[in-house]
């Protein structure tokens, strides 16, 4: 137990600081930078049941303050991740977040059905693992699925049920800030069973090319992350942190440990760090710190003092 | 933090960043290169240019905000740069052609200087620029502005080809080099985020299936790119 220290859903967290999905692989390229070990958690790269190869074009988008992505989920597939990547990732000491998206309801039941078995036979003596299911309904770069399911709450409640009938992971449902009522979607998420919800994916976004009269993007929208969301974001977290009662784990734009403490204020247990990877490979390490030395510096003990405090 | 030495202009929009400093690196690697606080928000893959134990140099176009932030840098101001990153040319023997298009001759002068025996072919659509350097350390050195490069080369006679340049040179050279049989490496350009192979925007379309560029490549052997199914570069 340190002062930073946090717990979502029984998995205790060194510190709040877990990297987003999508912007940090599974943690192998940013392991030159610093340890891993001194991050809270490492979300993957969003996977699906089969091996998809993203979308063609254009994939990044440079806008004042932040980007738009348009890389389409390419992932090796959920068998692959299960056989090359998870058990370096378990090594690293500290929690995974397996982000599983997914096209149909039986992908996402099928996907999920094999992360719990993988991880069920990686237990460890206590019967514990520091593994949870982050479960994406909410990219908006997959013309099929993904974020076909996060907008409207009931078609969502759908996948979440039929996941959390599958597997005893701790449950993550990662929200779109496109939904049509995200605290309608929140209390659905709770309602069903799921252990906490992570927000916000990316805002949907576009870039049109004037001269070829078109969008600059395959798929005529993007994701767009970055410090330009952060007001919505954390709007969208307090507004979730106040209607339920499982853990919110906040994210967009963040950049600094100040930024980390107005989520906390917000009421986020925790908080992801995306695109901001991308500008400082440390930035992980260096938030974690950061957010310690302010506590330390305001004779915060813990952040539970301050949680939810606004 | 490292500091800028000097920023040189050396065409019409083009200019050679020297940072102080001692730098590792191969040729045809790159640096993710930032000189600026919060806007842009990410930083810019550079090749590496040249390098030496006093510095690294990039030769860069100003083509957007990041690179016109980079053009206003002066002698002492902070840059960061990340790297050296990327798979770089291979160690090759024999006499090499490096042909580069336009700001593609950028990866090409540190090749030029390590490599023991090559012939550089600079191809230029208006203006030639950071040619002379070349002079120094090839064989030969064929100019042209204007019109294909291409046209002045015969792949026969060389043993390697390292190449860089706009797409539609790239893939040309692919089909000369198939039909001489020569080994062909080439330098992809891409957009990039992270830089060091976590966010996939840089992915390839190549025989093998996508590669990062930043991490398997910048550089490919030209047969495994599929150039028509790449339509960013």
């Amino acid at each position: 137990m340190n002062m930073t220290s946090c717990s979502i859903a029984g998995v205790m967290l060194r510190n709040p600081v877990i990297m987003a999905s999508g912007t940090f692989g599974y943690g192998r390229e940013y392991a030159a930078y610093y340890p891993l070990s001194e991050l809270g958690g490492i979300a993957t790269k969003g996977l699906t049941l089969h091996p998809r190869s993203g979308n063609p074009g254009v994939r990044v988008w440079e806008t004042s303050s932040g980007m738009m992505n348009s890389v389409g989920l390419e992932n090796p597939g959920v068998d692959a991740f299960i056989s090359r990547e998870l058990d370096w990732m378990l090594e690293q000491d500290t929690a995974v977040l397996v982000n599983l998206g997914g096209g149909t309801l039986e992908e996402y039941i099928e996907g999920a059905m094999r992360i719990d078995t993988a991880c069920r036979e990686r237990y460890r003596a206590d019967g514990k693992l520091p593994v949870l299911l982050e479960l994406n309904i909410s990219c908006p770069n997959v013309k099929e699925g993904g974020m076909a399911f996060g907008i409207e709450t009931e078609q969502a409640r759908q996948v979440i049920r039929a996941v959390r009938a599958v597997t005893q992971l701790p449950l993550v449902v990662k929200l779109s800030p496109n939904a049509r009522d995200i605290v309608e979607m929140a209390c659905m998420c709770e309602a069903e069973g799921a252990d906490a919800i992570s927000l916000i994916n990316t805002v949907l976004a576009m870039k049109i090319d004037i001269l070829s009269r078109r969008s600059i993007f395959h798929q005529p929208y993007a994701g767009l992350s970055g410090p330009a969301i952060k007001p919505i974001a954390l709007r969208m977290v307090h507004q979730t942190a106040k209607a339920v009662s499982i853990p919110v784990i906040g994210m967009g734009g963040i950049t600094s440990a100040e930024d980390a403490i107005e989520f906390v204020m917000a009421g986020a247990t925790a908080i992801q760090v995306g695109t901001w990877n991308f500008v400082n490979p440390r930035a992980g390490a260096e938030l974690a710190a950061g957010i310690a030395d302010w506590m330390q510096r305001e004779g915060v003990a813990s952040l539970d003092e301050i949680r939810g405090i606004v | 933090m490292a500091s800028v030495w000097s920023n040189i202009k050396v065409s019409s929009d083009c200019y050679i960043l020297t940072v102080e400093g001692k730098y590792g690196g191969r040729m045809g690697q790159f640096y993710m290169v930032r000189g600026w606080r919060r806007d842009p928000l990410l930083p810019r893959p550079l090749s590496i240019y040249d390098l030496n134990e006093q510095g690294i140099s990039f030769l860069y176009r100003v083509v957007g905000a990041g690179t016109e932030r980079l053009a206003e840098l002066k002698r002492g101001d902070h840059i960061e740069l990340n790297g050296p990153l990327g798979n770089g040319f291979p160690e090759v023997d024999g006499h090499v052609a490096l042909v580069g298009g336009g700001l593609g001759i950028a990866p090409l002068y540190l090749a030029a200087r390590q490599l023991p025996r090559s012939t550089a072919y600079l191809g230029f659509s208006r203006e030639a620029f950071a040619v002379e350097p070349f002079r120094v350390v090839c064989e030969e050195v064929v100019v042209k502005t204007g019109g294909s490069i291409l046209d002045d080369i015969d792949l026969s006679g060389f043993d390697a080809v390292f190449a860089c340049g706009p797409k539609a040179m790239l893939q040309a050279l692919t089909d000369r080099a198939e039909e001489s049989g020569t080994t062909l490496y080439v330098s992809v350009e891409s957009r990039m985020a992270c830089g060091v192979g976590a966010c996939l925007v840089c992915s390839c379309p190549t025989i093998h299936g996508n590669r990062r560029v930043c991490v398997e490549g910048p550089v490919f052997a030209g047969g495994e790119v599929l150039w028509d199914e790449h339509d960013e570069l």
